[in-house]
């Protein structure tokens, strides 16, 4: 067992919507499926309702990745908010890319309300591959860090 | 051209037909222009002017100017059409009280460029085929014209006026620019290239708002930035995260509005090359979502608030770009 205090917690912020993807983590607690307690789940009423500026926000409060679930393309609660979303966000992260910041740390992601278990795998290889990143340097605010 | 605008200024001002003109004049130097709202023709003939220094895009200054009792004629360059067919795509302008006079444009140059090429003095500018021809203290000085433009005149997009009343001159064609060209530069850096190149930009930035006040995209009333409670309002409490953080929010938030006329660029004091964040968002939208020239017209929904089924899914961004 690795020690306790040299293994890195990365912070991880999790957007989901109210319709699947919060669903879909309910079914994976329902489930006893289990990932890991490092994501925080934020509740959207819809993928869509996130403005880029949450997940430029969510990285100045010290997260150390964020993710974005919503329903499946077409099954949107609201018929057309994860079309918006997920155009934004492309551009979002290709801006993050090209300002040099390590596109690992943001991902979309669409889970269903029954797929409890592609939540949990989801958050499983998230939170591996943010862990093997390391912190986030390149978008912290020092200001935040008390 | 400064005297057949000045002469149609004034026939429409004393026809009544406009009832003030809103155009160009000098500044304390020869090259230190500022956009002006002249209302007799006494403050014509004294002090409007067009030459090669007069740069500002005049079409953020008609949000407030059209809202005014009576008509204002305006001179819009082929850019600056672009941003005035956005604005008034986006409600922002009151398309029948302004009378929008196109006049050519060989690009722009500034005083700044000019002295870093050892020109002093200035007293005024003209051209003559590929050269400019400054008038100084200390006599002529010829410079060639391809060597003192900025980027964005280098690489223009277009000399043609998408919208207007009234030509002066001729209209020129579309252009096939290298615009795109430093883009794909930077995207071919690797992450920790890129992040320095951006670093060593972003961190001379001192906050001083010119890109967004400048910017004819940015035009709500109350700005995000604006606001003392996000922290983010001024400079003095600033890091290096604000400094990401400033310029990728302002680039999101014309993002698909962004007419690349690259007004962000020449006010900027620090000469930071802010026009590539939204040439990039420019960039991917064409890439993405097809070819889209915000401006161009004013019926075409702008990709951010538009759709399709078969976009492609974020998780491109994981396959291209960089060498990760």
């Amino acid at each position: 067992m690795q020690d306790v205090k040299t293994t890195f917690k990365p912070k991880i912020v999790a957007f989901c919507c109210n319709w699947c993807s919060y669903a879909g983590a309910d079914l994976a607690g329902t489930n006893r499926l289990s990932y890991p307690a490092d994501v925080k789940i934020i509740r959207v009423p819809c993928s869509c309702r996130v403005n880029p500026m949450f997940i430029l926000r969510a990285f100045q409060r010290g997260a150390d990745g964020v993710i974005l679930c919503g329903c499946h393309p077409g099954d949107c609660h609201y018929t057309s908010g994860n079309y918006y979303a997920r155009r934004r966000m492309t551009l979002l992260f290709s801006m993050l890319d090209y300002l040099g910041i390590e596109k690992e740390r943001t991902r979309v992601e669409w889970v269903s309300a029954a797929e409890g278990a592609k939540f949990a795998e989801t958050m499983n290889s998230f939170v591996e591959t943010v862990r093997s990143l390391g912190e986030n340097k390149r978008l912290e605010d020092l200001r935040c860090k008390k | 051209m400064q005297k057949i605008m000045i002469a149609k200024a004034k026939e429409l001002l004393q026809s009544g037909a406009v009832d003030r003109v809103l155009g160009w004049k000098t500044g304390e130097f020869a090259y230190d222009i500022t956009p002006a709202v002249f209302e007799t023709i006494e403050e014509l003939e004294q002090s409007f002017v067009y030459d090669d220094f007069c740069g500002a895009n005049l079409s953020k200054y008609l949000i407030k100017a059209s809202r005014l009792d009576g008509k204002t004629l305006v001179f819009l360059k082929p850019c600056d059409t672009y941003s005035f067919n956005q604005l008034i795509k986006e409600h922002r302008i009151l398309r029948d009280n302004v009378y929008v006079v196109g006049v050519p444009c060989e690009g722009k140059t500034d005083g700044e460029t000019l002295k870093q090429h050892g020109i002093k003095g200035i007293l005024g500018i003209g051209s003559q085929g590929d050269d400019f021809i400054i008038d100084t203290l200390y006599g002529e000085k010829t410079v060639k014209r391809a060597d003192v433009l900025p980027e964005r005149c280098q690489n223009c997009k277009s000399k043609q006026h998408v919208v207007y009343d009234e030509l002066l001159g001729e209209d020129g064609q579309v252009l096939d620019s290298h615009r795109f060209d430093m883009v794909e530069k930077i995207e071919a850096m690797t992450p920790d290239e890129r992040f320095d190149f951006w670093r060593g930009e972003l961190s001379r930035c001192i906050r001083c708002n010119a890109c967004r006040n400048v910017c004819p995209a940015c035009s709500c009333e109350k700005c995000v930035f604006d606001n003392d409670a996000s922290g983010i309002a001024q400079k003095a409490a600033a890091d290096s995260f604000e400094e990401n953080m400033f310029h990728i929010i302002r680039a999101f938030h014309v993002a698909g509005r962004c007419t690349d006329c690259g007004e962000c660029s020449r006010v900027c004091p620090q000469n930071i090359p802010l026009h590539l964040l939204n040439r990039k968002f420019i960039k991917d939208i064409n890439e993405l979502y097809g070819d889209f020239q915000a401006g161009a017209d004013t019926e075409s929904r702008a990709p951010l608030t538009n759709y399709q089924e078969s976009d492609v899914e974020p998780s491109i961004v994981y396959h291209k770009g960089g060498n990760r």
